[in-house]
């Protein structure tokens, strides 16, 4: 027997304050009624640091700074000196992409290999390739002379809060605006790190400002008048609340809510490339990914085929102390999360599916979620039907391409699907008919600056990345 | 199961007469070895190159190292393939064969040498009793470009002098022009010329993967020697670039555990040329283990065909015990 020996990444490059402000105007600021709050490693329930709970007069005040730097700095330069800040950003970003990936794994309780080798090449990815827009925006296709918005609002969550905080921030910089970002309360500390890095590259202060806390704060950010721009990552349930808020003003919307993608198995597919792709597409990030390929719908005819070898496959996940480089599967973020996904596992075994999950020990400590895969799922089960948000794998069955394409749409949400066949024509005739504003074919969960990404439907609205991505930060 | 579904049919049955019967029937006309072959499910190479990479990311460390390194050591096939080779050259590879590291008998013997058929005798007659197995290349190795009856009598000669593993070469041509027929008889005839003189050499079938291309190519030449008998499966001759690369692995792996499955026996896998560092073995014995499953990791059924792989392996067992390297010239160069 090959046992790997623990192989863990240093926690030493990190350096973790006790407590954290609030980063406004270029400075960190201590809230004056705000009270605090804990974030602690899931993966240890250790604390880490304490955190500020903004107020409504913290948010006006982080707004009000982020106005009077729009009025008088950013929206007046040059597309090319923006984007000299947004270049040395991304370098920095790399410079110190070591010491950010651990501090994301002990926040998050993502594996390391997943925060070094996806997460951080993407954070700086994104900010290079919206550094090359920021002077090129009269070729964007919106325009002679595309006009920033004002202040963007951007509210994100705690599965990627380091990526999903460069997908907001990159692009809003560039185009002109200036930002107040809330992380999400689980997840602080890669943004206050962000804050520090602004501060090395020297952006003008007020350009970006980080607000933390909870929901509370994160109302009080989006319904502020002097916001411009609201742009949200989350649930559904929030995004909808954010929609009504924000109806009637001049706010411009978007919003990246959630999913249950589908990720359709043709009989004539690369098995073992389908395999490695459907454990991509929801052991990824433990599941808390919204483009999840939750739902997986495979064709009668190699059903007990495929189950072997992805039984066998998640035999051979390791799931652990996400700081070992070794670990596949990292800790669930919050218990509040792992008490949900908890909740819809019995829901989908009290419903009739089969459940099943390969041995492997649980640490005692922490939040933690085997890999699991329920068999004999029906469309109607809630396991089908709702977003999960973890480790757990439906699997569908279907005959014809048509009931794969009927049974892929039929679900309110539209952020993502998969398509694994050997054959073009039907991936193509596949995707045409798929209500998803995401189709990876024969791979899933591929990420690049250069690809617009969103949803539609109950997934949400807008674009982020890409061309098309520009939009949303462009008065057009 | 459309892919194996005659295998299939007969494992279930559970009749090992019957199942050898299906296999030939396989093998039967060109038609059903071809409609078997493309019946395969594909591999899509950016997956396979994902999966492959992702593995290279372990982190094998400590213990864990130590462990790999003696079993790294214990896989090689000490290779020299040269026209310039000697009966001098192959006596002192042998010799590094069995006490690698002269300064510390801990250290494991190699699986085995690979030489040139006429240098076989000589490899014998210095391995004789040590453990260490004599492979030879043969059938007009490396490019296979020969008559049947060449390749046979270049495999007889090499098994009359005592070599223990045939390493073989398929006819690339053949098998890229469609003609899998010919490439499974002369599989078939080697093997028969293994057997021959009262002997039973085990038989590597070397599938030259850098000339075959693409990786749907691999998995059937993987499949095609299998079912023709082979009891390895190797990736290269070592003179063609790219040689042994982790996908190409991979993919090979992927066909012997699934050929075990459809019919329960084992082929052993060889990735030759290319694998010079102790990070380079340690990734194949990671694939191996996350792929195969850790049945594989033995000397019988995983190998490394390498020549300067063992220095290396060599030195780096050396840090992991004193903590600090030694120079170069502190291992033997054979």
């Amino acid at each position: 027997m090959f046992e790997y020996a623990p192989a863990p990444e240093s926690r030493d490059v990190v350096d973790i304050r006790p407590s954290y402000g609030l980063f406004v105007n270029g400075e960190w600021v201590d809230s004056p009624g705000g009270e605090r709050e804990k974030t602690v490693n899931p993966a240890s329930e250790e604390v880490l640091a304490e955190f500020t709970m903004a107020t409504d007069a913290d948010v006006d005040r982080a707004v009000t700074a982020a106005r009077a730097a729009y009025d008088t700095v950013w929206s007046r330069m040059p597309g090319r000196e923006r984007a000299k800040y947004l270049f040395r950003i991304a370098r920095i970003i790399q410079e110190r992409a070591r010491e950010l990936a651990v501090l994301e794994s002990l926040d998050n309780g993502k594996p390391i290999r997943e925060s070094r080798d996806v997460d951080l090449p993407l954070v700086a990815a994104h900010f290079f390739y919206h550094a090359g827009w920021a002077d090129k925006l009269e070729y964007a296709g919106f325009g002679p002379a595309p006009r920033p918005l004002g202040v963007a609002a951007q509210v994100i969550p705690w599965n990627f809060p380091l990526l999903m905080l460069a997908w907001k921030i990159a692009p809003a910089l560039a185009c002109g605006n200036t930002v107040v970002l809330k992380p999400a309360e689980t997840t602080p500390l890669t943004a206050l790190a962000f804050a520090e890095i602004c501060r090395q590259a020297d952006l003008p202060p007020g350009v970006v400002n980080i607000v933390t806390g909870a929901g509370a704060t994160g109302r009080a950010l989006v319904e502020h008048p002097g916001v411009r721009k609201v742009a949200f990552t989350g649930s559904t349930e929030v995004g909808r609340q954010i929609a009504r808020s924000v109806a009637g003003t001049r706010k411009k919307l978007t919003l990246e809510l959630g999913g249950k993608a589908a990720n359709i198995v043709y009989e004539d597919a690369a098995l073992d490339q389908a395999v490695e792709g459907i454990v991509n597409g929801i052991f990824f990030n433990q599941g808390h990914v919204c483009c999840a390929g939750s739902r997986l719908l495979v064709q009668e005819s190699i059903e007990g085929e495929l189950l072997d070898a992805l039984k066998r496959r998640l035999a051979t996940l390791r799931l652990g102390d996400p700081l070992d480089k070794n670990t596949d599967i990292g800790a669930i973020n919050s218990a509040a999360q792992l008490a949900k996904i908890r909740e819809l596992s019995e829901a989908g075994e009290q419903e009739g599916a089969e459940r099943w999950s390969p041995s492997c020990p649980i640490p005692d400590k922490g939040y933690w979620f085997p890999p699991t895969l329920f068999t004999g799922v029906a469309q109607s089960h809630r396991i089908a039907r709702e977003e999960i948000f973890g480790p757990v794998l439906s699997v569908l069955t279907f005959r014809t391409p048509a009931e794969a394409v009927e049974k892929a749409n039929n679900t309110p949400f539209g952020l993502s699907a998969g398509v694994w066949t050997e054959k073009g024509s039907r991936i193509l005739w596949t995707a045409d008919r798929l209500r998803a504003g995401v189709v990876w074919a024969n791979t899933f969960n591929r990420f690049d600056p250069t690809s617009p990404f969103g949803g539609y439907r109950e997934s949400g609205y807008g674009r982020e990345g890409g061309r098309h991505g520009l939009e949303a930060y462009l008065d057009v | 199961m459309a892919w194996f579904g005659t295998i299939r049919l007969v494992g279930d049955a559970g009749e090992v007469s019957t199942l050898t019967t299906s296999l030939a029937e396989i093998a039967s006309s060109d038609a059903a070895l071809r409609a078997f072959l493309h019946g395969l499910p594909g591999v899509d190479r950016v997956g396979a190159d994902q999966r492959a990479a992702m593995l290279g990311t372990r982190s094998i460390k400590t213990t864990a190292k130590a462990q790999a390194i003696d079993l790294a050591i214990s896989m090689v096939d000490l290779t020299t393939l040269e026209g310039a080779d000697t009966p001098g050259k192959v006596r002192a590879m042998c010799a590094k064969a069995v006490r690698p590291d002269p300064a510390d008998p801990s250290v494991p013997k190699v699986a085995a040498v690979c030489v040139y058929p006429d240098l076989v005798a000589g490899a014998v007659a210095a391995l004789r009793g040590s453990g260490v197995r004599v492979a030879s290349v043969a059938t007009a190795f490396p490019s296979g470009r020969s008559s049947l009856e060449v390749k046979v009598a270049d495999t007889a000669l090499a098994v009359a002098a005592g070599a223990d593993e045939i390493d073989m070469v398929i006819d690339r041509g053949a098998f890229l022009a469609g003609d899998y027929r010919k490439v499974y008889d002369e599989i078939v005839a080697i093997k028969a010329a293994c057997a021959g003189d009262g002997r039973d050499a085990h038989l590597k079938v070397i599938l030259e993967t850098g000339e075959l291309a693409t990786y749907d190519n691999v998995r059937r030449a993987s499949w095609l020697a299998m079912l023709a008998g082979a009891d390895f499966i190797k990736t290269s001759t070592g003179k063609v670039a790219p040689a042994a690369t982790l996908p190409v692995t991979l993919v090979m792996l992927e066909a012997v555990r699934d050929f075990r499955a459809a019919t329960g026996r084992v082929v052993g896998v060889k990735p030759a040329g290319g694998i010079r560092t102790t990070k380079d073995a340690i990734k194949n014995l990671v694939l191996v283990n996350e792929t195969a499953g850790d049945d594989w990791l033995t000397p019988d059924r995983f190998r490394l065909g390498a020549s300067s792989l063992l220095n290396d392996l060599l030195m780096q067992r050396q840090k992991m015990s004193t903590g600090r390297y030694a120079g170069p010239d502190y291992f033997t160069l054979d």
